[in-house]
This record gives C-alpha cells, sequence and structure tokens, in this order.
C-alpha cells in the first residue's frame, strides 16, 4: 500500500499574506453583505422563536398546495403558509408537506378547535393524509428562546476566548473570536440569504460551527506558537506563513472528512435536520476559510500594532518588531 | 510514549470490549426492550404469565441490557410544556385566610370596631376596621397568623407581609413565603402529573421542572399533546366547603363570598356554598376506599395536622350540616356531618357504589393541581415519522462511516486501518456509554454522533500529519512516531477543550434539542480522545512491535 492520497502537496510554500488585502476585503464584504441581508431580507424564524403552530403531513396522494390553501383559507386563521418538503431518499409515493400557521391574536398557539378543523378541512381535500408531527410553540417561550439563544452564543464565545487568552495571549484571543464573528455572521447571512428555517436547532448548529471552527483555529495556533519559539529571527509573517503551510495538511484533511460525513447526512439524512445540516456544512467551509485567512491576519496587525517586546516577559521577543513593515 | 505497560494495555483493550458489550443490546433494540419491560414488570407485580417470561427469554439475563433511550423525535410522542400559575395559590391563601381573621378580629369588636374586606387584586387581603387609633392592636392579631419562615433562603422571614395605613390593614404573602409557595406548588403539580401519567403506564414518561414554574412533560408513545393534555387535567384545586343551601336553581341569589355551582352527579341540581374553603385537597394525606359502619361504601380519609384542626373545628360547630366536596367547580359530593371529626381521618359516606368510592379515593389521593397550568409548547411526533427519522440517520451514519473509512485508508494506508478501527469503536462507545447513562438520543444527537465521525480523525490526522513530517526530517521510523505523538498532544487538547467549551455552554444554557446535542457531543469529545490517543497508539504499538518496520511511508 504505497499509495497515499495526497490533496495537500508536502512541501507547499503558499504565501497567503500575498493576497491579505483581496481576502481581508472579501471576509470584510462578506460581513457587511450578511449583515444588510438579514437586515434587509430578514430571517426566516420558525416557530420556535416567532411562535405558531406547524403541522407536518404525509400522504401517498399527490399533493397540491392550490387545494390545501383553498382548505385552510375557508377556516380565516391568518398567517398560513404552506411548503412542499422533498425528500430524495423517499420513494415517488411519499409527499410531504409542511403547515406552517403564524400566531392568533391572545392565544399564544393555535387552539385545538382550530387545529381539529384543520385536519378535518385537510381530511377533505385527501382522505390518504396523515399527520405526523404538529408543533406549537406559543409567543411567551419563543421570545425567551430567542433569549436564551443569545445568551448561548454570547456565553460559548466569552468561554472560549477566554481559554484562548489563558493559553496563549490576548492578540490570539482577539483573532480567534474575530474569525468566530465572521463565521457565524456568514452562516446567519446565508440563512437570510436562502431564507431557510432558523430555529433552535441553527442555534446548535451555530454553536457547533462555533466549536469547529475555533479548534481549527486553535490547531493552527497551537502549531504558530511552537515556531514562534523556534525561529526566534524570522519575521512574524513568515512564521505565520510557515506555520498555515505546515497545518494546511491537517486542516484540508479534517474539514474534508468533516464534509463527508455532513454531506451523507446531508443527502441520506432525510429532510427534518435538513437546514441545520445545511448551517453546519456552511460553517465547516466558512470556519475553514477563516482559520486560515482571518485569525492570523487580526493577530499578523494586533502583533505588529503592538511591540511585543513592551508586552510581559516573553522569551525574547524583540525579532517580531521587525515585522512591523509587513 | 512509545512504551506502554502492560495493564494499561490490558485496560485499554478491556474498555474496548466493555464498550462493545455494553453496546450491544441495542442492536437488538426490541427484543431487549421486551425483556426489560417484562423483568420491570414481574418485578412490580410478582405474577409471571407465559408472555412475561416469554419475552424475558429474549434476551439473556446476564448480557447489560441497558439500551439508549430514543427521545420523542425518534420514537413518538407528545410534548408539552406547560407554566403553573402559581399565583393562583396566593389568592387561595388569602380567601383562607380572611374568615379566620375576620373571627379574631371579630372576638374584639369592643376595641377595633367593625371589619370590613375590602376589594383588593388577587393575591392581597385588604381590610378596613373601625377605629384607626386601634390599629396597632388589629396588626397584633392579624400577625398572629404569620409563621416564621423556616427554609433555609426565607430563615428569619415571616410569611405574611402586613401593612397598616390608616384604618386599612393590607395583608399578603411575603416575598419569602412566595418563593416557598411556587416551590412547593411545582412540587406539588409535579407530583400529580406524574401519578396520573403513571396510571397510563406508558413507558418512561419525563416530567420535570424547567425553571421557575414550568414543568416539562415528554410522554412517548402516545397520540397527541390534546390527549397529553386531558390526562393531566386542567383542573384546579379540591376544597372542602361549607353548604348554604341546595336547590335547583343555577341563579340562586346569594351574598358576597358565596358561590352557585353545580352537582356533577345530578343534573339540575345547585349547591350554594361560601367561597372559602375549610379545607383543601393539599391538606389531604391520604385516601383509601373502604367501607362505613352500615357495610355502604365509602373513602377514608386523613388530613395533615393543620388541615385536621381546622377541619375539626368545621365539623364540631356543624354537625347535622352538610359540606361539600369540590372539584373542578362542581360538587362531587356533599355529605352530611353526623359528628365532630377530630385527630384529622374520616369517611365520606352516602350514596354511592364502589367504583364511585374508589375513583373518588383515587382524585383525593392524585388530588387537583394546585394551580392551573398554561401551556406554552405543545409537539406532537407521530411513530412514523420517528421511525423514519431513525431509519435516514442510520443509513446517513453508515454511508459517513464508509466514506470516512475509505477517505482515511486512502490517505494513510494502514494507519488509515488504525484511526478506522477507531473511529468505528468510537461511534460503538458513545452508544455504550448512552446507554450506561440512560443519556436520550434526539434526531440532532445522531446528528451529533455523524459530525463525532467527521471530527473525530482529526486528532489521528493532527498525529499523522506530524509523523509525517517527523519522517521528511528522516528521523528513524520509531523516534517520528514517538515525536509525532507528543508534538500533536498539546494541540489536542487545546482543540478539544475549545470543542468541549461549545458543548458545556449548550448544555447548561439549552433546553430540549439544543441539551440533547450538548450531551452526545461531550460524550463523543471524551470518547474520540480515549480512542484517538489511546487506541491507535496501542494498535501501531502492536504494529512496531511485530514488524520492526525499517522505513514508513505515510
Amino acid at each position: 500500500m504505497a499509495f497515499r492520497l495526497k490533496i495537500v502537496p508536502d512541501n507547499t510554500k503558499i504565501d497567503f499574506f500575498r493576497v491579505q488585502w483581496l481576502t481581508f476585503g472579501l471576509s470584510a464584504f462578506a460581513m457587511v453583505a450578511s449583515v444588510v441581508l438579514i437586515l434587509t431580507m430578514g430571517l426566516n424564524f420558525g416557530i420556535d422563536f416567532k411562535g405558531g403552530t406547524t403541522i407536518r403531513t404525509e400522504s401517498t396522494n399527490d399533493f397540491n398546495v392550490a387545494e390545501y390553501r383553498e382548505a385552510l383559507n375557508a377556516l380565516e386563521l391568518g398567517d398560513v403558509s404552506i411548503t412542499e418538503v422533498f425528500d430524495p431518499t423517499s420513494g415517488g409515493d411519499e409527499h410531504v408537506a409542511m403547515i406552517r400557521i403564524g400566531t392568533t391574536e391572545g392565544v399564544g398557539s393555535v387552539s385545538q378547535e382550530q387545529l381539529n378543523n384543520v385536519e378535518a378541512a385537510l381530511k377533505q381535500v385527501d382522505p390518504e393524509i396523515r399527520f405526523t408531527a404538529v408543533d406549537s410553540v406559543g409567543p411567551k417561550v419563543s421570545s425567551e428562546l430567542i433569549k436564551t439563544a443569545l445568551y448561548a452564543v454570547g456565553a460559548a464565545t466569552l468561554g472560549i476566548m477566554a481559554y484562548i487568552w489563558l493559553r496563549f495571549e490576548w492578540q490570539f484571543s482577539v483573532g480567534a473570536v474575530v474569525a468566530l464573528v465572521h463565521d457565524i455572521l456568514l452562516t446567519v447571512g446565508l440563512f437570510a440569504l436562502l431564507q431557510l428555517r432558523f430555529d433552535l436547532l441553527t442555534v446548535v448548529a451555530l454553536l457547533t460551527t462555533l466549536g469547529y471552527s475555533v479548534n481549527d483555529t486553535v490547531v493552527v495556533f497551537d502549531r504558530l506558537r511552537e515556531n514562534l519559539i523556534k525561529y526566534k529571527t524570522m519575521p512574524l509573517i513568515d512564521v505565520m506563513n510557515l506555520t498555515v503551510n505546515e497545518t494546511l495538511s491537517r486542516t484540508v484533511m479534517t474539514a474534508l472528512t468533516t464534509a463527508i460525513a455532513l454531506t451523507s447526512m446531508l443527502i441520506f439524512g432525510g429532510d427534518v435536520l435538513r437546514d441545520f445540516i445545511i448551517a453546519m456544512l456552511w460553517g465547516v467551509i466558512v470556519g475553514c476559510y477563516s482559520s486560515v485567512y482571518v485569525a492570523k491576519n487580526i493577530v499578523l496587525w494586533l502583533g505588529v500594532k503592538r511591540d511585543w517586546s513592551k508586552n510581559g516577559p516573553k522569551a525574547d521577543p524583540s525579532p517580531f518588531s521587525k515585522a512591523e513593515q509587513p | 510514549m512509545l512504551q506502554i505497560d502492560r495493564w494499561k494495555r490490558i485496560l485499554i483493550v478491556g474498555l474496548t470490549l466493555l464498550g462493545l458489550a455494553l453496546a450491544a443490546p441495542n442492536l437488538f433494540y426490541k427484543r431487549v426492550e421486551l425483556h426489560n419491560d417484562a423483568v420491570k414488570a414481574i418485578e412490580a407485580t410478582g405474577v409471571e404469565t407465559p408472555e412475561l417470561i416469554a419475552d424475558r427469554a429474549g434476551w439473556p439475563s446476564w448480557m447489560p441490557s441497558g439500551l439508549v433511550n430514543l427521545g420523542l423525535d425518534l420514537r413518538g410522542g407528545a410534548h408539552l410544556l406547560g407554566e403553573v400559575r402559581v399565583a393562583d395559590v396566593y389568592k387561595a391563601r388569602m380567601d383562607a385566610l380572611w374568615p379566620e381573621v375576620r373571627n379574631a378580629l371579630a372576638a374584639e369588636r369592643q376595641t377595633i370596631g367593625s371589619i370590613r374586606r375590602l376589594p383588593a387584586e388577587d393575591g392581597v387581603l385588604k381590610l378596613e376596621i373601625g377605629n384607626a387609633d386601634q390599629m396597632a392592636r388589629a396588626v397584633e392579631i392579624v400577625r398572629g397568623f404569620s409563621d416564621p419562615i423556616t427554609t433555609l433562603s426565607g430563615a428569619g422571614q415571616q410569611s405574611l407581609a402586613i401593612l397598616a395605613d390608616g384604618k386599612t390593614i393590607t395583608v399578603q404573602l411575603s416575598d419569602a413565603e412566595k418563593a416557598a409557595t411556587d416551590q412547593r406548588t411545582v412540587q406539588q403539580s409535579l407530583e400529580i402529573i406524574r401519578r396520573r401519567v403513571d396510571e397510563v403506564g406508558t413507558r418512561e414518561p419525563t416530567i420535570m421542572q424547567q425553571g421557575q414554574d414550568r414543568i416539562l412533560i415528554q410522554v412517548p408513545g402516545i397520540g397527541s399533546a390534546d390527549e397529553l393534555k386531558a390526562l393531566i387535567g386542567t383542573t384546579a384545586k379540591l376544597t372542602f366547603n361549607p353548604v348554604v343551601a341546595i336547590g335547583s336553581d343555577a341563579a340562586a341569589r346569594i351574598e358576597p363570598g358565596q358561590v352557585v355551582l353545580p352537582s356533577q352527579e345530578r343534573e339540575g341540581l345547585y349547591y350554594v356554598l361560601e367561597e372559602s374553603p375549610v379545607v383543601s385537597g393539599e391538606e389531604l394525606v391520604d385516601a383509601l376506599p373502604g367501607t362505613d359502619q352500615n357495610g355502604q361504601p365509602s373513602v377514608d380519609f386523613r388530613f395533615n395536622p393543620s388541615g385536621a384542626r381546622k377541619f375539626g373545628d368545621f365539623t364540631a360547630a356543624n354537625v347535622g350540616q352538610p359540606f361539600a366536596i369540590v372539584l373542578d367547580n362542581e360538587v362531587i359530593s356533599a355529605p352530611t356531618i353526623r359528628d365532630a371529626i377530630r385527630g384529622g381521618s374520616g369517611q365520606i359516606s352516602g350514596s354511592m357504589g364502589y367504583d364511585e368510592a374508589n375513583r373518588l379515593a383515587v382524585l383525593l389521593r392524585a388530588g387537583a393541581l394546585p394551580a392551573k397550568m398554561d401551556f406554552l409548547e405543545e409537539r406532537t411526533i407521530g411513530p412514523e415519522l420517528g421511525q423514519d427519522s431513525i431509519d435516514a440517520g442510520r443509513l446517513s451514519a453508515i454511508i459517513a462511516t464508509v466514506a470516512v473509512v475509505a477517505y482515511m485508508i486512502a490517505s494513510y494506508g494502514l494507519f488509515g486501518v488504525f484511526a478506522s478501527v477507531s473511529v468505528i469503536v468510537n461511534v460503538i462507545l458513545i452508544l455504550a456509554a448512552m446507554s450506561v447513562l440512560g443519556a436520550t438520543m434526539t434526531l440532532p444527537g445522531i446528528a451529533g454522533i455523524v459530525l463525532t465521525v467527521g471530527t473525530a480523525v482529526d486528532a489521528n490526522v493532527i498525529i499523522f500529519e506530524r509523523i509525517r513530517e517527523e519522517l521528511r526530517a528522516k528521523k528513524k521510523v520509531v523516534r517520528a512516531i514517538d515525536d509525532g505523538f507528543s508534538e500533536a498532544m498539546s494541540a489536542i487538547i487545546d482543540a478539544n477543550v475549545t470543542t468541549f467549551i461549545a458543548a458545556a455552554v449548550m448544555f447548561f444554557l439549552g433546553s430540549g434539542p439544543v441539551k440533547g446535542f450538548a450531551v452526545t457531543m461531550t460524550i463523543g469529545l471524551i470518547t474520540s480522545v480515549f480512542t484517538a490517543i489511546f487506541l491507535t497508539r496501542l494498535m501501531i504499538i502492536w504494529w512496531l512491535e511485530r514488524r520492526k518496520p525499517k522505513e514508513l511511508i505515510l
């Protein structure tokens, strides 16, 4: 078994900082674009965050949105959306639809009576229909869920920041956190762009992405720290390039195995988790990019701005001052 | 790094084998489940039916029988999140306090003057006394009803907050007492819901408190959230009230402080009752069906000391009068008091059958919910969807594993095989750990495992890439491997600690699916560190010792 699949050749000497302004511009643009997208298009909040009721229907008969809509319009439920769910793994005999009913005035979720009416009306249209899942969330909980979700993402970021600060230097933790914010923004931006359903599971995906992205960044940082001690006279920018080249093979390899696993989940895992998987897959791609192009750049700039020789009792940090003109 | 003591080797292999054994029952999920249910049923009832014995024989009893607990999204069932209206209890407490305070103050009418209850918001008792200059005395009397609080957090405080202003006294529960009451109300609701759900006998319902005043109820295998709601009931409290009059007029004229309630048994019969109850169901300790001295069905009950005192005083003063047992704003029975019932135990007898006596006893024993519940979240997952999700999850997990294994072997050859074995053992260990801990597997949990398959190789990749580098630096094979492992260690630790932080945050701040995912992720982290560092290393060492390779292509 002498054959070895090597996607990244042995001794790469890519200058990652040659295009740093381009990548920086790209990242900045993507982040701004994400914010704009989130603000203008808004997020397609699921009932976890918006309150309301979703009904999942399955039928062996063909599904016709117009008929469903007509049947439901008669009930005057207000904000109703009907979407067909495509599932490549099921044969042609399974037609799945999601019906979402917004919150009605006063009452948190749709009342049981209304729900029974909905089911009866749909049974009229299609006697074969089955209701495989019904979810109902009141507005009181949904607003709290948003709050705890934000807390969770914030707390995780702080925790990670603190750990990196303790293990490395504050510049590293700033770099890692900027990369994190970058990844989270871009993921949320994608959700706004594609109008994917944003619910509790999406938050889980964001937190996982966060863990994954920082994991990736930390491995690079770890090697960077090692190289900083090893090559005391090399300019910071060169040490960084060397480090990324050394760890590139691992970065790509791990990103690929994770992507392989997620892709199989995306294709064969059914539709219930699809948006969740998309969020994680995108997070892995963005996280991989940000650990190569975002986190270190921040460290480089911070390291440049602040002369490390004045910054605490580091072992002979003077060579880094040479990196002042990158 | 490359020397491992024999006992450590045994430990690593032993843990792996133990994991295999503990995960094994999940391969035969249905059979093991039947076995476990049968064992439980036989233990509970002591009766061995042929079916139960057959079910029990489906799985050898010496094998581990722990199973991964399937979440609702995989098994199907209903999920409810209810909020207990804890403030209901404040109102009930104040309403119950009023007659007692009134009587105590009335005893000193000469000095205090007239006493009147003023309208006030729920949970507040507002009184007006005739002689404002005697306020100090009035407050002293009211204070007599306040008890020092004994809980740790409220120690040194009183149960009632009393405020005097001119001629009015405002009484309400103190904050410490409110907190204690809230906790009690929620605990009581939990207990009652648990009993009711248990009576239906579905498997392993989850009933737990969430936050201050919320209760999460998850019952697998139940058809809909609506069914579950009906089962729990949203009933108000059970009370014993004095009867003022009995008639057939639903719109009978009543005085303030009285209510008209219908009879549960006889249509068209209405009772006029005093609104404030003598005793409420929460003061009951026990209720059992029995027979009275005439051999007629009855219900024997027992109150706690405070309930006993109140019930004793009331019955002593009202012999020959009926009193009403009210549940859900309906009078379920209105027996006549024959004797003063002292000592806290009594008997409800009258025109009832044995079934009725039994039902009444169950109702009294289980009690009604002490306060109403609002349902904030309801979810129903059909069993077919659950099965679909399991199938899809299993399929994607298998494909993911095969693809990752193929890629690892293509990239690292024999070392890729070692890493792959580790990854597969890793998945098995996750299942084993979840079976032992009784952790719940949810749909996002499956996604977590699939993701773990992807990232579990990371530690191995870090090590292998490091070994490659050492080999490129023309180090000897053994040396390269040794250095590779030790150099990679700090990166592996940092990487895993940061992921662990994310998982811990999810666990502590999250609920439902978030928590489930965090559990799987944490377990996956621990097992992947074990397999990637110990198991892979052990395999490599075995290979080194047997082959003593001069060169290594990696």
